[in-house]
């Protein structure tokens, strides 16, 4: 695809949780737990009106979900404060501190003085209906290998509670996320190509890395917004794999491309989104259909919606495996419906042709007319097709604007709409606080090393290869790597650093449990290398058992990895050499290669290659020269 | 303008006021935004600016140039009526506001909140009240709670009794919740109502949306609506946003800083509980006056000269005598336990007889009856004249204090109406189950 022509924008938003002692605005720690509830809170969140009794959109529909949710919470691991039954404490200042050294790693301006906002966000993430944030900076940069990004703002701000699942209708939300400390990071939109999002993220990623926040699973999150010339802009949310970037933006370019194609052949043939809905549940009475008969049963109803002159479109692949009905759908679930049916993927699923042909009769379709079906209760049937009618409106005019939650094989979901500006206010519970400048260059002065620099330092102090510096920094291993290499002396730097940076990923993969090796263990290990009770290439052995709970010790007596003495070495190089006499005397001298190799296998790496080397080579001479 | 100091003089010579937008330039930075005002008064370096993204944040303006992008307009909060029409086949609900916000409006281009205080006001902000009822809506006074005094609490009851007499089927109350049972406690005394007289507020401001105004309103609206003739406090039972308890106006309190169910019933059971708009008795074992036609007349002559004094370990007689000197009309001491002082007062608690000031004990354990018999303190206590305020409140025991007063300086008349049953305040029966419920 030509991205330049087709005029792609996109800009990254990073979330990263810092690693701080408490929560942002609660003394609880900032720990997950996987404890039974203690507590469970049902709670009700009702968008507040804005002076023109505008209502946010996002924050509308969600409202109009009349979701209720429900808070697990916990006697001592969360308090009142994240069960929003008491104030906000004081701002984190360690939080605030680490944004602060984010901020000026990224060349950004701080602002003089933090103020904390409520971002209203009603789906129920968080208790208070409102996330708290502040700006801490902006207008900053990042350099990656496409030319450099700039950074348009850094906010410090509240982590939402963790959805685990949904019970009656009603969303479950676990109160122990709610409040630890995470920066957002904004880009602008000014990124044109897939590969460098990728740069971009991962720079950002190792920025990050050298400063004070959590690592694993579910600690950093990237949204990619996204736009094409004619499209609109689209909010992808939660983008895991940054491997997956370029696939999610080439299918969401696709999407768009696709989308923008539909409206133009939709204007072409004159389409119309009909605003009456039908109930044809009578239509249906005897239908076949297990999922209509389970409505009908459960005193539910069908309903239709009428869309002119999209016969075909609906079914037509917009992205990998998914079709402008998959778009409808997932407006229509938003309203807790399990899904919908349209014309262009049936007969199928049990309703028959004929049944078909009754609803277009019955909402007096014409030649080229589609309908989509929903069969449900009535309130939550009717609440699904207004949502389909929206959508298809929006099919009319081309892309919508969107906030679109990534899925794993690169496609995208639509989530909700993309929130309006207007929902900021002041968080009024939590003074300002002043960020003096006198204090930012105390931060300039203390600044942690960046990943690049850190890689040239220890090539240069260790002599090691640009592969094995790049690998150990990436993974996270030079600060181990140096505590190794001050404590342990008379180690060849290569030994532990190859070990970090190779032996533990081939661990990992064959399913190891290398969180059992701590840097201490391998501290042990490598004082046997140094003061030459090991040799140096035994250590993966040694490793792997501890990865199994066996102490450095043990497994040296496991496998007999202990070198042996000169005169043990001697021994059996005299016995090998007994035993091969012949091939002595056929050879001479050259026989040293050979038995080099019968020794080495012999000895399995308990003695030195020179010694054997040295012992070998008098042994030889010395017959050589008797004879 | 609140702006004071650099940051007043500041706007004042480059000729700009709250609302304008601005570019603010800096040595490294420009920012563009619209200044809005402060709330806090301690700094006067930093301005504050409403950014493009919707954050707000200060600007040291020592060394910043500003430029003048547009002139702001003063925001407007017009709002066209609603013109809700009067359905005869609903209920009148009057709902009064002292202050605080049961509805608030949030102005996101400013980030301001303004209250809402007329019906219309109400009605928007919810509108399923009007399915519940024909609501009219009235501001009585804009304060906080904190700042309730007796005076007010006439001008609130004269207040409610105008709208019971002017036809309305139940009244809601809008407060504060720090002194919420000081009002519903002083309401109960001065008014026999002959409908339900519902106080409510929230505990997280109206201006979030996880606040419990909206639940502890329709609630309030439903008991309004109820033949309970009482003055009640309706506020959420639970953490949950699903259910409230009607709580006996005199026999209610605050007891937790923060939570939504701070309110509890003390010494008895709440009265109601109200889920899902149906109202359910709890307290089966209290009589309540039933809704009834005709008008209210209202008792309310108060004495504000009554002071409400926590014994502690130390305090000294000077703390009593002080009052007395200083003309005080009457005193409710929170003792210690069963109700007790320290022995060193009683020359000062006989003073206080002597000069027919009347001395109520209530305890500071909040639950359980005053007993002064069981040790000797009480009964020299009892014979210096002290009157004992059963199982009442400590603050239901100053508020009936300031009420009887106003209706009689009379000792043994005053003796007698603190000891007798009035509004529910006492009860006989201590029961088993009264207690941390």
């Amino acid at each position: 695809m030509d991205y330049e022509k087709l005029g792609l924008k996109m800009g990254l938003e990073v979330h990263q949780q810092l690693d701080t002692n408490q929560k942002l605005f609660s003394p609880c720690k900032c720990q997950l737990t996987d404890k039974k509830p203690e507590l469970k809170i049902t709670r009700k969140l009702r968008p507040t009106q804005s002076e023109l009794g505008k209502i946010d959109r996002a924050a509308f529909e969600e409202s109009r979900r009349k979701l209720q949710f429900i808070y697990e919470s916990y006697d001592y691991d969360t308090c009142l404060v994240e069960a929003d039954e008491e104030p906000p404490h004081p701002l984190n200042l360690e939080a605030l501190d680490v944004s602060l050294v984010i901020s000026t790693l990224l060349n950004m301006q701080v602002v003089d003085e933090f103020h904390t906002m409520r971002k209203q966000v009603i789906d129920g993430s968080n208790t208070g209906g409102f996330q708290r944030t502040g700006l801490v900076a902006t207008d900053g940069y990042v350099d990656t290998p496409h030319g450099i990004v700039a950074i348009e703002n850094l906010c410090l701000e509240e982590d939402a509670a963790r959805r685990i699942g949904e019970k009656k209708g009603r969303a479950i939300f676990r109160l122990d996320r709610l409040g630890i400390p995470l920066v957002e990071i904004t880009t602008d939109p000014s990124i044109k190509k897939p590969e460098q999002v990728k740069d971009v993220a991962y720079q950002l990623g190792q920025i990050l890395r050298s400063t004070r926040v959590k690592r694993g699973l579910g600690t950093i999150r990237q949204d990619l917004n996204i736009s094409i010339s004619e499209g609109a802009r689209v909010e992808i949310k939660g983008v895991q794999d940054l491997d997956l970037m370029p696939t999610m933006v080439e299918n969401e370019v696709k999407r768009q491309i696709n989308l923008l194609e539909i409206k133009d052949e939709l204007e072409k043939r004159n389409a119309q989104v009909h605003d009456e809905i039908y109930d044809v549940s009578e239509i249906f009475q005897k239908s076949e259909s297990k999922i209509i008969e389970r409505a009908l049963s459960q005193k539910g109803v069908i309903m239709a919606v009428k869309l002119g002159g999209f016969i075909g479109l609906i079914g037509r692949e917009i992205q990998p495996g998914r079709r402008l009905g998959t778009e409808l759908a997932g407006y229509a679930k938003k309203m807790g419906v399990s899904g919908i049916f349209h014309t262009d993927e049936l007969p199928s699923y049990g309703i028959s042709q004929e049944e078909v042909e009754a609803v277009l009769k019955f909402m007096d379709a014409s030649e080229g007319d589609a309908f989509i079906l929903v069969a449900d209760q009535e309130e939550k049937a009717r609440n699904a097709l207004i949502e389909v009618q929206r959508r298809a409106k929006t099919a009319l005019r081309g892309v919508p604007e969107e906030t679109r939650k990534a899925l794993d094989d690169g496609n995208t979901e639509y989530l909700r709409p993309l929130p309006t500006a207007s929902r900021m206010y002041v968080e009024t519970d939590i003074p300002t606080t002043r960020i003096p400048r006198e204090y930012l260059e105390e931060i300039k002065s203390n600044l942690p090393e960046l990943p690049d620099a850190k890689k040239k330092r220890i090539m240069e102090t260790y002599n090691l290869t640009d592969d094995i510096a790049t690998s150990l920094v990436k993974q996270d291993k030079a600060g181990d790597f140096e505590k190794i290499m001050e404590e342990v002396k008379d180690i060849n730097p290569v030994v532990p650093a190859s070990n970090l940076a190779y032996t533990f990923k081939e661990l990992r993969r064959e399913g190891c449990d290398i969180g059992k090796v701590d840097v201490d263990v391998l501290i042990e290990i490598y004082s046997y290398v140094a003061d030459d009770t090991i040799p140096a290439q035994s250590t993966p052995t040694i490793i792997r058992d501890a990865c199994t709970g066996l102490t450095p010790a043990e497994s040296i007596k496991k496998h007999g990895l202990k070198k042996l003495g000169e005169e043990e070495v001697e021994g059996i190089i005299d016995d090998l050499i007994g035993s091969n006499e012949t091939l002595i005397t056929e050879r001479g001298m050259a026989a040293i290669g050979s038995l080099m190799g019968m020794a080495m296998k012999k000895l399995k790496g308990k003695a030195d290659g020179k010694l054997v080397n040295r012992l070998i080579k008098e042994k030889l001479i010395k017959l050589v020269d008797d004879r | 303008m609140t702006y004071k100091g650099i940051c007043k003089e500041f706007l004042e010579s480059c000729g700009l006021s709250i609302g304008d937008r601005v570019s603010i330039i800096k040595k490294d930075i420009k920012y563009k935004g619209m200044i809005l005002n402060r709330a806090e008064a301690t700094d006067d370096k930093h301005l504050v600016l409403k950014l493009d993204n919707g954050y707000n944040i200060g600007v040291d303006i020592t060394d910043a140039q500003v430029e003048l992008l547009e002139t702001g307009e003063k925001p407007k909060i017009e709002l066209p009526p609603l013109d809700v029409e009067r359905d005869p086949g609903k209920m009148d609900i009057s709902i009064i506001s002292t202050g605080g916000t049961v509805a608030s409006i949030i102005d996101y281009k400013t980030g301001a909140v303004h209250p809402a205080f007329t019906a219309d006001d109400l009605l928007r902000a919810n509108p399923e009240l009007v399915e519940q009822a024909n609501i009219q809506g009235k501001a009585v006074l804009n304060i906080l709670s904190e700042n309730m005094t007796p005076d007010y609490w006439v001008k609130t009851a004269r207040s409610i009794a105008q709208e019971i007499n002017q036809g309305a089927d139940g009244v809601v109350l809008a407060h504060g919740t720090d002194t919420m049972h000081y009002t519903s406690a002083a309401l109960s005394f001065i008014m026999d109502t002959p409908i339900p007289v519902i106080v409510t507020g929230a505990q997280r401001s109206s201006d979030r949306p996880s606040s419990d105004a909206f639940l502890n309103l329709t609630s309030s609206v439903t008991a309004a609506k109820s033949d309970i003739a009482e003055v009640l406090v309706c506020m959420h039972a639970t953490m949950d946003d699903t259910y409230t308890h009607l709580h006996l106006g005199t026999k209610v309190r605050k007891m937790h800083t923060s939570r939504r169910d701070t309110f509890r019933s003390v010494n008895t059971e709440p009265l109601a509980r109200i889920l899902d708009g149906e109202l359910e008795i709890l307290d089966e074992t209290f009589s309540y006056n039933q809704r009834s036609e005709g008008e209210v007349e209202l008792q309310d002559s108060l004495e504000e000269k009554v002071a409400f004094i926590k014994s502690y370990p130390g305090i000294g007689a000077d703390a009593i005598n002080y009052y007395i000197d200083r003309g005080f009309k009457g005193m409710v001491i929170e003792g210690t336990g069963l109700g007790h002082c320290p022995e060193e007062l009683l020359p000062t608690l006989a003073r206080a007889r002597d000069e027919e000031i009347p001395v109520v004990m209530s305890s500071q354990c909040l639950y359980g009856r005053i007993n002064m018999n069981v040790y000797s303190t009480g009964r020299k206590l009892l014979e210096a004249g002290v009157i004992p305020a059963q199982d009442m409140l400590p603050e239901t025991a100053y508020v009936k204090l300031v009420w009887v007063l106003g209706q009689t300086q009379n000792l043994d008349e005053v003796t007698g109406m603190m000891q007798t049953n009035l509004k529910g305040e006492i009860r006989n029966i201590s029961s088993q189950k009264y207690f941390l419920i």
